[in-house]
This record gives C-alpha cells, sequence and structure tokens, in this order.
C-alpha cells in the first residue's frame, strides 16, 4: 500500500464521478489529437506527392481543380490542351523538364494515366513484377490497384471511357498488363499507367467508331490532321531556376488559352480554407478539456467534503500534510494522465476509420501513429489541467484542522 | 512517562480550559473522566498531537510536545501513538486488511504477519478483505482498535469507546482493549465520562 495505490482506489471507488471527467478529457484530447493527425497526415501526402512540381499547365478552369487533377488525381481535370502548344511551353528555356500527362479512361474506377516514363522516374515507381510497357495497350499497375482488383501479370483489363466506374466501355480497350508496381506510397499507387499513344489510340478508335457511317472522305480528311489535332490533359512541369516561379505561370495565363497553376501555392490555399474549419472545431475541442478540468475540480472538492474524516484518520496515524495533499493531486494527475492516453487512443481509431474512408471513396490512404510534438503540448496541457484542477483542494487538504474535525463528529 | 503541568488552551478566545496535572509513571493505564464539556477531547488531542496548548508543558515518552514542529508531531504520532475513536473511522475505499497496511506504510512499516496476528488476536481476521462499510459496529470498532495497535504504538489514546454501548459490551469493549494493551506492550488511557469504567481502572483523575 502507498499513496499513488490509495489514490487509484479512490478512484476506483467513485466510478461514475470519476469515469464523467475522464469521458470529457478523453473526447476533448481524442478530437484536438485527431485534427492534428488528419492535418499532418493529409499535408504530408500532398506534400509527398508533390515531388517537386513547380508549375502544371492545362486547360482554362480553376486552378486547384487542374491541381487536384492533375497531380493528386482526385478531381476531374479541366479539359483538354493541344500537344503542340505544350511542346511550345516545354520547349522555354526557362522550363528545366516536362511530363505530359493524358487522361481518357478508368478501370473499375482507378484511372488510366497516358503518361511519358518520366513520370514513373518523378515518382520513383520500381518494377516489381514483369517490365516496362514497350507498345501501346500495354499497362503497369500500382499496387493498391492490384492488391484491390487482384489483379495479375498478363491480366487484360477493357476500360471504360471517362474517370468513373460508370462510363461506356470500349470493346476496343483492352489493356494488358505487363508489369506491377511495387508500393511507392505516392500516387502512382492507385493509378494505372500505360504510354501516351495508347491513350490516343484508343480515343481515335472510338471516334472512328462515332463517324463509321459518316462519308469516307471526311474520315480521310480527319486522317491528314491526326498528328495536329492530338491532345494531352496536362503537363508537369520543373523550372530551370526557383525564380521562374513568379514570372512564368503569369505569362503562360496572360498570353496564351491555356492555364498555368503552381502546387504548393494552391495547396496552402486550400488548407487555409479548410485550416478555419479544424480551428473552430480544436476550439471547442478545448473548451471540453476546460469543462474537463471545472468537472474534476467539483469532483475533488465534493470527495473532499465527504471524506474528511477519512482525511483526518490518515493524518492521525501520522502522514503529514504534504502526504495528503499529495495524494489529491494523484488522484487527479492519474484521471488526466489516462485521459490524454485514451484520447490518443481514441484519435488513432479516428484516424484509421478516417483512413478506410477516403480509401473507399478516393483511393487514398493515410498509415502513420507516430507521436506529433503538437501531441506532447497535449499531454503537457493534461497534466496542467489535473495540477490545477486539484490545487484548490489538495490546499484545503493542507490547511485542514484535524482537531476540529475530529471533535465535530 | 507523561507528565503534564499547567496545561491551558483555549479556543478563539471563546473557551477557555485549564487542565490539572497528570504524572504517569511506565507500565499505567488511566482513566481519564469527566462531564460533557470540561474539555475531554480537547484534551485528548492536546496528548495527540492534534492542538498545541497555549501554555503549560506535556512531556510524553520524554519528549516536550509543545516544543514541536507540526511535522515533528506527525512523526512522533506515528511512532508512539495509536488513537481509538469514539467513533471509528476508515479509509471507505479500502478493505479492512488495506487500510492496515496503510497504516504500515504511513509509518515506514511492511509486515503482513503482524496484521494478520492483529485480526486473528480480535477476531475478525475472515473479514480481511471485506470493504469496512459492510462491517457491523462491533467490528468495525474492533478494526479501529487494530488501526491504533498495528504500529506497535507505545501509548493507547482512546475516545469514548464505551459510551454508546450497553453494559454487556462496554465491558467486553474495555476488556478487549486493555488486553490489546498488554498483549502488544502499550499503555492505554481512556477519556470518557462513562463513569462505568472507573471499575477497570486502578488508576483514574478526574476533569
Amino acid at each position: 500500500m502507498n499513496i499513488f495505490k490509495l489514490s487509484i482506489k479512490n478512484i476506483f471507488n467513485k466510478p461514475l464521478s470519476s469515469s464523467i471527467s475522464l469521458a470529457l478529457l478523453v473526447l476533448g484530447v481524442g478530437i484536438i489529437s485527431l485534427l492534428l493527425q488528419l492535418n499532418t497526415l493529409i499535408k504530408d501526402q500532398m506534400d509527398n506527392n508533390l515531388r517537386g512540381i513547380d508549375m502544371v499547365v492545362g486547360a482554362k478552369g480553376s486552378p486547384l481543380q487542374l491541381i487536384l487533377s492533375s497531380v493528386y488525381h482526385i478531381d476531374s481535370p479541366t479539359g483538354n490542351i493541344s500537344l503542340a502548344e505544350a511542346e511550345t511551353i516545354s520547349n522555354n528555356r526557362m522550363v528545366g523538364s516536362s511530363i505530359k500527362i493524358l487522361y481518357g479512361d478508368n478501370y473499375k474506377g482507378f484511372r488510366i494515366v497516358g503518361a511519358e516514363k518520366k513520370f514513373i522516374e518523378l515518382y520513383k515507381g520500381v518494377i516489381k513484377e514483369g517490365k516496362d510497357w514497350d507498345n501501346p495497350y500495354e499497362v503497369l499497375v500500382g499496387s493498391k490497384v492490384y492488391e484491390k482488383l487482384k489483379i495479375n501479370l498478363g491480366d487484360e483489363l477493357i476500360s471504360s471511357h471517362g474517370l468513373r466506374e460508370t462510363g461506356q466501355s470500349h470493346d476496343e480497350g483492352t489493356f494488358k498488363v505487363v508489369g506491377l508496381l511495387k508500393p511507392s506510397n505516392s500516387v502512382i499507387d492507385q493509378l494505372i499507367i500505360t504510354s501516351p499513344q495508347s491513350v490516343w489510340d484508343i480515343h481515335e478508335t472510338h471516334d472512328h467508331d462515332e463517324h463509321e457511317n459518316e462519308n469516307e472522305h471526311e474520315h480521310e480528311h480527319e486522317h491528314e490532321h491526326e498528328h495536329d489535332n492530338r491532345e494531352i490533359t496536362a503537363m508537369l512541369i520543373k523550372f530551370k531556376s526557383p525564380m521562374n516561379i513568379i514570372q512564368f505561370p503569369r505569362q503562360i495565363n496572360e498570353n496564351t488559352n491555356l492555364q498555368a497553376a503552381v502546387p504548393s501555392y494552391e495547396i496552402s490555399r486550400l488548407f487555409k480554407l479548410f485550416g478555419f474549419g479544424i480551428e473552430t472545431l480544436s476550439y471547442l475541442a478545448y473548451l471540453i478539456i476546460i469543462v474537463s478540468g471545472f468537472s474534476l475540480f467539483i469532483n475533488l472538492f465534493n470527495s473532499m467534503r465527504e471524506r474528511k474524516y477519512e482525511m483526518a484518520l490518515i493524518r492521525t496515524l501520522g502522514a503529514s500534510r504534504f502526504q495528503l495533499s499529495t495524494m489529491i493531486i494523484f488522484e487527479s494527475l492519474v484521471l488526466t494522465i489516462s485521459g490524454f492516453i485514451l484520447g490518443l487512443l481514441f484519435s488513432r481509431f479516428g484516424v484509421m476509420f478516417v483512413s478506410s474512408l477516403m480509401e473507399e471513396s478516393i483511393n487514398y490512404n493515410l498509415n502513420s501513429l507516430k507521436i506529433l510534438n503538437e501531441e506532447y503540448w497535449l499531454l503537457g496541457l493534461s497534466v496542467l489541467i489535473g495540477v490545477v484542477s486539484s490545487l484548490i483542494p489538495a490546499i484545503q487538504v493542507y490547511k485542514m484542522n484535524i482537531s476540529k474535525i475530529l471533535a465535530d463528529a | 512517562m507523561l507528565k503534564t503541568k499547567e496545561v491551558e488552551f483555549n479556543y478563539d478566545n471563546q473557551m477557555f480550559f485549564k487542565f490539572q496535572n497528570i504524572d504517569l509513571n511506565s507500565n499505567e493505564n488511566l482513566l481519564i473522566i469527566g462531564e460533557s464539556g470540561v474539555g475531554k477531547t480537547t484534551l485528548m488531542h492536546l496528548l495527540a498531537g492534534l492542538l498545541k496548548s497555549n501554555s503549560g508543558s506535556i512531556k510524553l515518552f520524554d519528549k516536550e510536545l509543545n516544543q514541536m514542529s507540526s511535522y515533528q508531531l506527525d512523526s512522533f504520532r506515528k511512532n508512539n501513538i495509536g488513537i481509538v475513536f469514539q467513533r471509528p473511522h476508515f479509509v471507505n475505499s479500502l478493505t479492512v486488511k488495506e487500510n492496515l497496511q496503510l497504516a504500515q506504510y504511513i509509518a515506514n512499516k511492511n509486515d503482513n504477519t503482524r496484521i494478520e496476528s492483529i485480526l486473528k488476536n480480535l477476531n475478525i481476521f475472515e473479514k480481511s478483505n471485506k470493504k469496512t462499510n459492510q462491517l457491523s459496529q462491533g467490528e468495525k470498532q474492533r478494526v479501529s482498535i487494530a488501526l491504533a495497535i498495528v504500529n506497535s504504538p507505545k501509548l493507547i489514546l482512546a475516545d469514548e469507546p464505551t459510551s454508546s454501548l450497553d453494559d454487556n459490551n462496554c465491558s467486553k469493549v474495555i476488556k478487549l482493549l486493555k488486553k490489546q494493551a498488554t498483549d502488544f506492550g502499550a499503555q492505554l488511557i481512556v477519556i470518557t465520562h462513562d463513569s462505568r469504567l472507573k471499575k477497570h481502572f486502578k488508576k483514574s483523575i478526574e476533569l
């Protein structure tokens, strides 16, 4: 038996009032920690997928949409741009490197991206099984795609038009799986990647089908201009010098009918937008923590009154004032620290839940259970709440007049 | 062993007590008897070091209580004095055994065999693992005696141990207290208004 054990016994002796304070604290700490975790995980995931892309060029529209679609592959593209125009930009002396990407089809909800091979290098994709594509209609499959859809090497995938599962399916759009990629913890995990030529070809046949009943001459004509009409969805660009990021996007936006968007800028804008919501919610959570402190204080204060004879007894047994006050503070700290620990557990389950939701809807996966620096601050806050709420009861016990209490008995 | 001289005490200048001198030798028990309001409880608290007198001297085991700090008094109490209260008090979240372990912990002791032998001696060993609020009145009184003697005090102070008991139980309890004191080598001072106890003590003073 010691003071610490006694504190724990006292807590369990009043399970109801102890658990109310505990529940409030778990809720407060849990919400804040969940927000911190999600914020950090999403930010990490976003930064991780940025891979030094300085600028994205695509069709006019919302710059955020352009970034979300062509860097994060979670929104619809703004439209297509002509290959010729894109080439002009990629030949500009300010451009260090550029990667053209094309959309068009999906396979069971996973996007099929036509891209230059540099695209896979950008995300450090490594082939686990099979080989790179050599011919049109050959694809590399990202790890989450083959894990979820149980795709094996050599399988044939019949794609659907558009980026959603419900699109019209091409009979001719049959892709052959020639390679599986290792998990890279980046966007390519959830993509099916092929050569740009495949995407151009498939949509050409597609156009071909639609025009089948029209006259031969027009058809011939279309073929002649085939080269000029080729389009891409977006182009990812790295600059030679970081200085160009200020001038070049503006030039494109003002002088061409293309749109240039800077990912780092758009993403910080996005975080500012939903940062407001996060801030409001965390104020609420801090309020809950403060209320839990009050509830703790009231509990301790009441239990001091109920237990005054008990306290007097412990003093007459020879315990010092200091030991008794320590016991009260211990009781409070045991509750707040276990509240903190349960709160962290709560937030981890929350992260797992949100992560599974996100994986269902946008194929994003958040996985990291490390303790953040801000969570150490939360621990500090919990300890502070524990000490502050027990301070007045502890001082009361310290100043208690045992003789008077015993004489009144 | 106990020597008091001209001890005076007043509560907030309202109630004033002046106590007669006490001189008790080692191996003697003492009965202090007095009507309500003569300051019996006050005297007991003074002897236990729970209160400090305004003037006079209380010498217990050759130590002058009035010269000790509050911390020294706590320490003196846990090493030398066991107290039996009129109404038994316990730590309610603990079992009988744990209450005794707590008392030992406070006095920096840890001796489960002693706890067992005390509980057996008082005939409440089978209640060891019961919470104190599950005990009957008689059992509670015996546990409070156990709490008073668990740290082998040299002096047991008992405040009105028999006031609410009938004759039969009164005589049982006082015999039990005396027996425990003798068994564990302690002296006993009983403070009461209960004149039935006179016949059990050779030495008594009246306040």
